[in-house]
């Protein structure tokens, strides 16, 4: 019985074993076939920006390829789903780098999943630009395969602190975090900028509860903080302020970019209302270049972009390029594909894009914005009340 | 350190501590009871739990779709979401019964276990696939009832939401109808005996079977309630929110004396304060060393020195006599 089976396994290896030259040579007759790949969650609380992430990158293909497709090579999208956590974005990742026809990964969403995978990535130099990564450690580890189209949280967090203390005159502060890479780095960010300022900071605390605020949310209402700043990502964040009003606390909110998305006042309501949150991406419609983009996502989606889509596409349309350049020289490598991103200049519809030596964009906005509705659908409406373009900082070593 | 914060807070953090204590005794139940008669831990239970919550949460949303949230007096809205949950959880606890566990129950007890952790991944992800196809959506939220976000402020720091008092009243009438039940009638004294020995409960002419499903039914019934009044409480639910409660309400059952009912109510009630207290006071009285993320390694400590001293739970198990 047992041998039976090994048997027929064999049978079956042996089978494949015979099928599988043939598919090359058949694929021979073309220059072979390009694969482009995304990771990003798109299942779980923040589907929400990560199906954004694929989306764009999908219509940049879309548009995109037809050089590519001229030059003989067949060009496909393959998007993963990393729900978000570190453990599936390395498993992911893992496969990824097996599959030799991709070339390049955009992706991720969250930054505390973008820097395990990408060790997994560097293992074979092949190419990644991310979106929406904006912790620092994401681009200072020096890699030539890691780029961003996006802000960096250090930049990021203290252009919060500085509309907080500036413009919003606030005299004490809150911190939360969710205790990831992303949403405590920048919350620290801002902490650390906030005194520097002179604001005092009544409180930093770390939660990974999803649910029940109240024995969080008790001391802050005692301290009544002039405004509470949450490090982290909408889905935690839009409870989490849904209950401190509810708690009846009058402070101001903010947060920083993880807040950016439709489901903040799908699950938070009148709550967030009038809200400030910092965002390394600007809404689509303050895009110079962004009103095709749009009009052509919403054809073909049928629903508005997220924030962060705008970004997966100028980052697909870079990692075409850079394919273009490698194309032509004849020589397909990840190696040469990742050094041809690094020099890829283009005037995206996020604005003109390029990068430094590690492979942070040269200069890259910050938006702080507010929250002008509790209708999730006019999401796209929130009004910019500052924007800045600002050069990433010296390479600390 | 600020004292006069320390003392302030107090009363709002055991307000806030017995809310989350008495959804957690509800929870536990479902556990304690189980394990009365069948001796294995239903791990399928917090997802009964979060279906009852679910199953509000359309009620609701439909009703809001349909004009009637308004309309309708607050009071009527809730029993009815109220049931409706109770009775769906119940209904599908008494079906997993029927289909995952009976079968098993002449199985080593390991068995019956691993078929509840599949029931639960089964329940997460079936839920799931509803709502994506149903609402495509992953996070859902309860409609705001402005009634029940209405606060009696006692002084500047603290009040109290007509949500928490629901959550309370509501706890204690199941908690109580509960009580009654086991003790006071005749399918409580089925029950009892059924736990207590099932070969001579059926030789004394109780169907056991039945017997076991009406404990499934109640146990889910009141899981579902409890799901129905997370929502109310903290209005963000999806298809894995239940696993933490379920996990803690499990805590808490143990912390009573597993198989023992008013330990599980007292279980959930020591473990829900202790969280609340842990989660406000940790950092004020370390002056942020130890913040509120430590809240559950805190509670969790308590429980460990509790079983050392004390295995069998605070009120121990119902005594058994076997052969």
């Amino acid at each position: 019985m047992r041998l039976a089976r090994l048997r027929l396994v064999i049978t079956a290896i042996a089978a494949l074993a015979l099928v599988l030259p043939v598919a090359s040579i058949t694929d021979a007759q073309s220059k072979g076939t390009i694969k482009i790949a995304s990771q990003s969650p798109l299942s779980g609380g923040q589907a929400v920006l990560g199906e954004g992430i694929k989306l764009g990158a999908q219509l940049a293909i879309e548009k995109q390829k037809g050089n590519l497709e001229k030059m003989g090579y067949k060009v496909d999208f393959v998007p993963f789903d990393d729900q978000a956590k570190p453990d599936v974005g390395v498993a992911n990742a893992k496969n990824i780098i097996a599959d030799k026809d991709i070339m390049v990964v955009i992706g991720h969403l969250n930054s505390g999943v973008a820097i395990p995978s990408s060790e997994v990535y560097k293992e074979v130099t092949l190419a990644m630009i991310s979106p929406a990564n904006t912790n620092p450690v994401v681009t200072d580890r020096n890699y030539v395969n890691v780029n961003r189209v996006c802000g960096r949280d250090d930049v990021q967090g203290v252009v919060g602190s500085e509309f907080a203390h500036g413009t919003l005159k606030v005299k004490s502060a809150y911190i939360v975090h969710d205790k990831t890479q992303y949403g405590q780095s920048i919350a620290e960010f801002f902490k650390a900028d906030a005194e520097k300022k002179g604001v005092k900071v009544v409180g930093f605390e770390g939660t990974e509860e999803k649910s029940n605020f109240d024995p969080l949310l008790t001391p802050i209402k005692a301290k009544n903080p002039d405004i509470i700043y949450f490090g982290g990502i909408y889905d935690q964040g839009a409870p989490f302020f849904k209950q401190a009003r509810e708690k009846g606390i009058k402070s101001k909110f903010m947060g920083p970019d993880g807040m950016d998305s439709s489901d903040l006042t799908k699950i938070a309501g009148k709550a967030v209302v009038g809200m400030n949150y910092t965002s390394a991406a600007g809404p689509a419609s303050a895009l110079p270049k962004a009103k095709a983009f749009v009009d052509d996502f919403k054809k073909k989606f049928s629903k508005n972009p997220e924030p962060y889509a705008a970004e997966a596409y100028d980052a697909t349309v870079i990692a075409i390029k850079a394919i273009e350049e490698v194309a032509k020289t004849g020589k397909m490598s990840r190696e040469a594909v990742s050094t041809a991103v690094r020099k890829v200049k283009l005037s995206g519809i996020t604005g003109e894009i390029a990068f430094d030596g590690k492979g942070d964009r040269l200069k890259a906005q910050y938006f702080v914005l507010t929250v002008a509705s509790d209708n999730p659908e006019k999401w796209g409406d929130n009004k910019i009340v500052k924007q800045l373009t600002i050069a990433p900082p010296a390479v600390k070593k | 350190m600020d004292f006069d914060l320390l003392i302030g807070i107090f009363p709002q953090v055991l307000l806030d501590g017995l809310t989350l204590g008495f959804m957690y005794a509800l929870i536990a139940l479902g556990y304690t009871m189980v394990y009365g008669v069948l001796e294995f831990i239903n791990f399928a239970h917090s997802e009964i739990f979060i279906i009852g919550a679910f199953v509000g949460v359309e009620i609701l949303l439909s009703f809001k779709s349909a004009g009637w949230l308004d309309v309708l007096p607050w009071v009527l809205v809730l029993f009815l979401v109220l049931v409706a949950g109770m009775a769906v959880s119940g209904a599908v606890a008494v079906v997993i019964e029927r289909t995952a566990y009976r079968p098993l129950r002449s199985a080593p007890r390991l068995i019956p276990l691993i078929s509840a952790i599949g029931v639960s991944f089964f329940l997460q992800d079936a839920i799931r696939l509803f709502e994506s196809l149903w609402r495509n959506s992953f996070n859902l939220v309860y409609p705001t009832m402005d009634v029940l976000n209405h606060r009696f402020e006692l002084t500047e720091t603290i009040d109290v939401s007509v949500k928490s008092l629901v959550v309370i009243v509501a706890a204690l009438i199941m908690l109580w109808s509960l009580h009654t039940l086991v003790n006071r009638t005749k399918v409580g004294k089925a029950i009892r005996a059924v736990a207590e020995d099932q070969a001579a409960a059926s030789l004394m002419g109780i169907n056991v079977n039945r017997i076991i499903s009406l404990t499934f039914l109640i146990g889910g019934a009141m899981g579902g309630g409890a799901g129905v009044l997370f929502g109310v409480q903290y209005s963000l639910i999806n298809p894995y929110t239940g696993f933490i409660p379920g996990l803690k309400a499990f805590t808490a059952a143990v912390l009573g004396g597993i198989g023992n009912i008013p330990g599980a109510m007292l279980g959930g009630l020591v473990l829900g304060l202790l969280e609340a207290f842990a989660a406000s006071y940790l950092s004020l009285l370390t002056g942020g060393a130890f913040g509120a993320e430590y809240k559950d390694i805190f509670a969790f400590s308590i429980l460990i020195l509790i079983l050392i001293f004390r295995p069998k739970g605070l009120l121990g198990e119902v005594v058994r006599e076997r052969a």
